[in-house]
């Protein structure tokens, strides 16, 4: 089970990211937890500066890019 | 990155210091404390990408410009970054500028000036092709 955790405040760029993460997700049939971190003081543990993020199992892939779904499907996989 | 702010807007410029035990090393995060407070760029923890955090690596490869700041040429701050393959930054070295490396902590408000004026500067161009590699 992959845990990913989607890093923004929930502006259009944090929700996009995570409708594309949850689309890449299904895509490839992993088996997954998606859970979106909306709390700044929760986010800034992360070590990131910038948003959107994303998290897998932990550690952070990406963060201020929107990554198309085939870059988010390497992530995750 | 505050409440009000989720930083996803674009247009970050990312500042990293090498912060480092020496008078230009200290300017480097004058410098940098200076041009975040100026609306500059974000001053950063280059400790954490030294630490290969993972966040911290994925914030700086996101920003869409990196400043690099060396109180001298031993380069900790770019061998940091190279350590990390982040390249493509603008680079701007203290020693280079004239300044004469101490282990002296009075700090001329000359030389912060001079290397904030060195750093503006670096920011009007693309990143130099040196560090680019």
């Amino acid at each position: 089970m992959k845990n990913l955790q989607v890093l923004g405040t929930g502006c259009p760029k944090c929700k996009k990211l995570a409708e594309m993460t949850e689309q890449a997700a299904k895509e490839l049939g992993i088996e997954y937890e998606l859970t979106k971190v909306t709390e700044i003081s929760e986010i800034m543990t992360f070590g990131i500066m910038l948003t959107p993020g994303l998290a897998v199992d932990g550690e952070v892939k990406v963060a201020g890019k929107l990554p198309s779904v085939e870059d988010i499907k390497k992530m995750i996989a | 990155m505050t409440k009000d702010n989720c930083c996803c807007s674009g247009g970050t410029t990312t500042i990293l210091a090498c912060s480092g035990g020496s008078n230009v090393g200290q300017i480097t995060n004058e410098v940098a404390k200076r041009l975040d407070v100026a609306g500059v760029g974000k001053f950063f923890c280059l400790a954490g990408v030294g630490g290969q955090i993972s966040g911290m690596l994925a914030s700086v490869e996101g920003s869409d410009r990196v400043l690099v700041i060396d109180g001298c040429p031993v380069a900790c701050a770019k061998k940091i970054l190279a350590a990390a393959d982040l390249d493509g930054y603008n680079y701007v070295v203290v020693t280079d500028l004239g300044i004469e490396k101490a282990h002296d902590f009075t700090l001329s408000e000359q030389d912060i000036e001079r290397v904030m004026s060195a750093c503006k500067a670096s920011l009007a161009n693309p990143p130099a092709k040196e560090v680019q590699q």
